[in-house]
Formats: C-alpha cells, sequence, structure tokens
C-alpha cells in the first residue's frame, strides 16, 4: 500500500468535533504543514492533545485564534497568552496535566495501559478528583490514558513504509502520538525508499503510521514570519 | 565576582554544590546560569526534559538550529555523547530516579522546604511542565531563588500562600543571601554568603530555620 498522500488529501480525515494528537514541544517538532493546511479545512470544535498549543498566531495558535479549538488538553499553555484570554471568556476548556503525565498517559494510550499510578501531582491542586493509593509507603495518584481520533505527527525522514527517524529535540511527543490514535498521518522532511533507513535507527516502526505527507512549512520560516 | 548580577551570584553558588558525573536538569531562570559557572574540568551530563542527554552551552548566533532547544525553548548545542529521546522516555528519567539532581526556581519556600514554583492564586492556571515530575522524581533537589521578591516580599516563608509543587521538600536552596539545607521537614541555616548577617536574613525571611554556620561561612561582617 503506498502510504504517501498530500496535505489535502488527509484533510478530510479531520472532522468537527474530532480528537486530535499533535506532535511538537511549542513549534519544535509540530507538523507545521499539516497544522497550516487545516487552516482552510472547514472544522469546528476540535479536542487537541498537544503540550502547548502553539505561539499567538502561530502553529496552532492560529487554529486557535480561528476558533477551531474547543478543547486543550496539555501542560504548559503559559507559552501562549491567547490561551488563557479564551480559556476566562469561557469559549475554551483546558486540561492541565503534568508533562510527564501528560506523556505517560499517551503512551499508556498506545500501549494497552488501561491506567497507571504516578508520584507527580501529590498533594497539589492536580490531584484533585483523582484517586488515590498508597504504595509501598508512598502516595500516588491514578491516572488515565489518552487516545485520539488522528495524530498529526512530525518526524524527518520516513521510508515507504512509513518507518520514521527524527531530528533532534524535534522528536519530543511525536513517536508516542504515534501509537495513540486511529489515524496516524506523518509529516517528514524527505521521503526514502524502503531499505535506505538503517533499521537500527528506526524509533517509529512503520505499523503506527497510516499516511505519509511530505513537509512543506518549515519552523525557521514560521519562527521569521511577523 | 563583584560584578556577577545577583543571579549569576546565585548560579555560581550552585555550581558548587555538583559533583563529577552527575546528571543535572536545569530549570527555566537562574537555573539555567548554573551551567556558565560549571568548571571545565568538572564532568557533568546535562538532561533536557524535552528529550536530550548531553545538552551543550548556547551556540552563537549563525550557528543556531531551530530544531535543538532546551526546556525553555531556547536553542542549545549537542555535546559529544549526546542522545534524544522521546518525552515518555524522558519522565521515566525523571521519574524513575536516573537524574541525579535537579536545580529548580521557586516562587516560595515554606519552612519545610516544600516549594511553589507553578501557580499564583487569583491567576489563570495554564502553565505547569515538568516542575511536578522533576520534584518527584529528581535524587537531590536545589533551589535556586533571590532571597526576596522585586518588592522586598519575603520567599522563604513560614507557610505558601502559593499552590505548592508537590509535597516533597527541598534539599538545599540558595538565595543571594544564604544556603538553607532541608532536613526533616525543617530549615537549618549553613551559610551566609559573603558581606551578609544573620540578622539580614532573619529580616527577610518569615520562615523559622535553624543556624549552624560552619567555618567556611565566607566573609562575613
Amino acid at each position: 500500500m503506498n502510504k504517501v498522500r498530500t496535505a489535502e488529501e488527509v484533510l478530510p480525515f479531520i472532522r468537527s468535533g474530532s480528537t486530535l494528537m499533535v506532535g511538537g514541544f511549542g513549534l519544535v517538532g509540530a507538523p507545521l504543514t499539516l497544522i497550516k493546511a487545516l487552516e482552510t479545512h472547514d472544522v469546528r470544535d476540535l479536542t487537541v492533545i498537544s503540550n502547548n498549543i502553539g505561539e499567538p498566531g502561530k502553529g496552532l495558535g492560529k487554529l486557535l485564534r480561528d476558533g477551531k479549538i474547543r478543547k486543550a488538553i496539555g501542560s504548559y499553555f503559559t507559552s501562549n497568552p491567547e490561551v488563557g484570554e479564551l480559556y476566562n471568556q469561557k469559549r475554551l476548556e483546558v486540561e492541565l496535566v503534568p508533562q510527564g503525565t501528560l506523556a505517560e498517559r499517551i503512551r499508556a494510550g498506545g500501549a494497552g495501559i488501561g491506567g497507571f499510578y504516578t508520584r507527580t501531582g501529590v498533594g497539589t491542586l492536580l490531584e484533585k478528583g483523582k484517586e488515590k493509593r498508597e504504595l509501598g509507603g508512598l502516595t500516588y495518584v491514578l491516572e488515565f490514558p489518552l487516545r485520539a481520533d488522528v495524530a498529526l505527527i512530525r518526524a524527518h525522514k520516513a521510508d515507504e513504509l512509513g518507518n520514521l527517524v527524527y531530528y533532534k529535540t524535534a522528536r519530543n511527543f511525536n513517536p508516542i502520538m504515534a501509537g495513540a490514535a486511529d489515524l496516524v498521518i506523518a509529516e517528514v522532511d524527505e521521503i526514502v525508499p524502503v531499505g535506505a533507513l538503517d533499521p537500527e535507527s528506526i524509533v517509529t516502526p512503520h505499523l503506527y503510521v497510516d499516511y505519509i505527507v511530505k513537509a512543506e512549512v518549515f519552523i525557521d520560516e514560521v519562527l521569521k514570519d511577523g | 565576582m563583584a560584578d556577577l548580577s545577583v543571579s549569576d551570584r546565585i548560579a555560581k553558588r550552585a555550581a558548587r554544590e555538583l559533583r563529577d558525573g552527575d546528571v543535572v536538569n536545569l530549570g527555566i531562570g537562574i537555573p539555567t546560569r548554573v551551567i556558565e559557572f560549571v568548571p571545565d574540568d568538572l564532568n557533568i551530563h546535562v538532561h533536557t526534559e524535552n528529550g536530550m542527554l548531553e545538552v551543550g552551552p548556547s551556540p552563537a548566533a549563525d550557528e543556531v538550529d531551530p530544531n535543538l532547544v532546551n526546556a525553555g525553548k531556547l536553542p542549545v548545542t549537542e555535546k559529544i555523547g549526546a542522545s534524544y529521546f522521546h518525552s515518555a522516555d524522558s519522565f521515566a528519567m525523571i521519574r524513575g530516579g536516573h537524574v541525579d539532581v535537579a536545580i529548580l526556581g521557586a516562587l516560595q519556600v515554606d519552612e519545610q522546604g516544600r516549594i511553589a514554583n507553578w501557580a499564583i492564586p487569583g491567576q489563570t492556571v495554564l502553565g505547569v511542565g515538568g516542575a511536578m515530575d522533576l520534584l518527584v522524581g529528581a535524587r537531590k533537589i536545589i533551589v535556586t531563588t533571590t532571597h526576596t521578591t522585586k518588592k522586598g516580599e519575603p520567599k522563604i516563608v513560614d507557610r505558601c500562600t502559593f499552590p505548592i509543587t508537590g509535597d516533597r521538600p527541598a534539599d538545599l536552596i540558595i538565595t543571594d543571601l544564604c544556603v538553607f539545607r532541608c532536613e526533616n521537614g525543617r530549615l537549618i541555616l549553613t551559610e551566609l554568603m559573603p558581606g551578609v548577617s544573620l540578622e539580614q536574613v532573619k529580616e527577610r525571611t518569615t520562615a523559622r530555620f535553624e543556624v549552624a554556620v560552619g567555618e567556611s561561612a565566607g566573609e562575613r561582617k
């Protein structure tokens, strides 16, 4: 099966009300081509699971500004003040999750784990409403897995089967999101023939990846734009 | 030394706590500066929670790689022996006790050594990042902070009015005035910064603390 598509070809998989996972630590490692394509795609009420919601007007921040996002689940929204403004106007729901718990919930979602106990958050405002349990003399909170309808991720190279390798700190949440969605679309800098990637270097094996889209938007351009 | 900013004096003191071979995670602000004061012959391994070990110093302007950043999203470089990993692995390292030292900033520290560094009451709380994970997981927690706020309000307080980051106390608190060790839920002042008197510390601290200043206290006046 040929997995290579254009951004326009994969957009119809994203519908109003969809839950999306979007890779990236801020704009670093975010699938900027797919996000850009979403700007002109008629969707609303998206739930977005992503560490941040981009920066003001950039990356996911543009989709937020355009009113396409109904709920954001992530760990650090402070870097985009528009998240707070919309939240205070009750136009955006926010679920704040410690970063390690966010990552582990995503990993669990892709690994068939029904829940896990972590020390993170015990004794803080973020333990509210969570089951607590004593284990080995320490207190833990129960956390549940996260899953999405569609994951939009970014990698450096894909072979035509969908095996992925990453580039430096642009890896971040992308490999774990590849496991945790019903449909996974990987945006990559370069598509190479099967066999061109060293099997030992492959981080995301191809069984996780449904479609591959060649990147046309790059972080240095987005950072430069006003 | 006299030319160093307040932040850099704190960072420089914190750097003295690091040991050869330590895996160290540096928070945003003063902690980030600690790396500037690590002696060349001290080999430490800097971990950043966005998925890298062996973080190097910031690059020259023409060598910035926008896809190579630290947890503060600032450009960094790659040291020899560097590796990259995804966010779940990165936090498994943190929670799993594989990071020797986390140096964190703080908005407040209470008299048991518990820290508040993620939220301000009355303001919408929309960022926590990795602060809570680092606090539960790092083997040693060093807090670096100015002793008071810009308005002169104490930050080492009897009880935090800001939401705490976790129930685990810090091990060491380094300010521009002094160093506290945290032991069994108590603060012990072990060192005064050069030129600082115990009375000055007492005036600017609402937390109760014990005093056990050793011989190496520096130039007390």
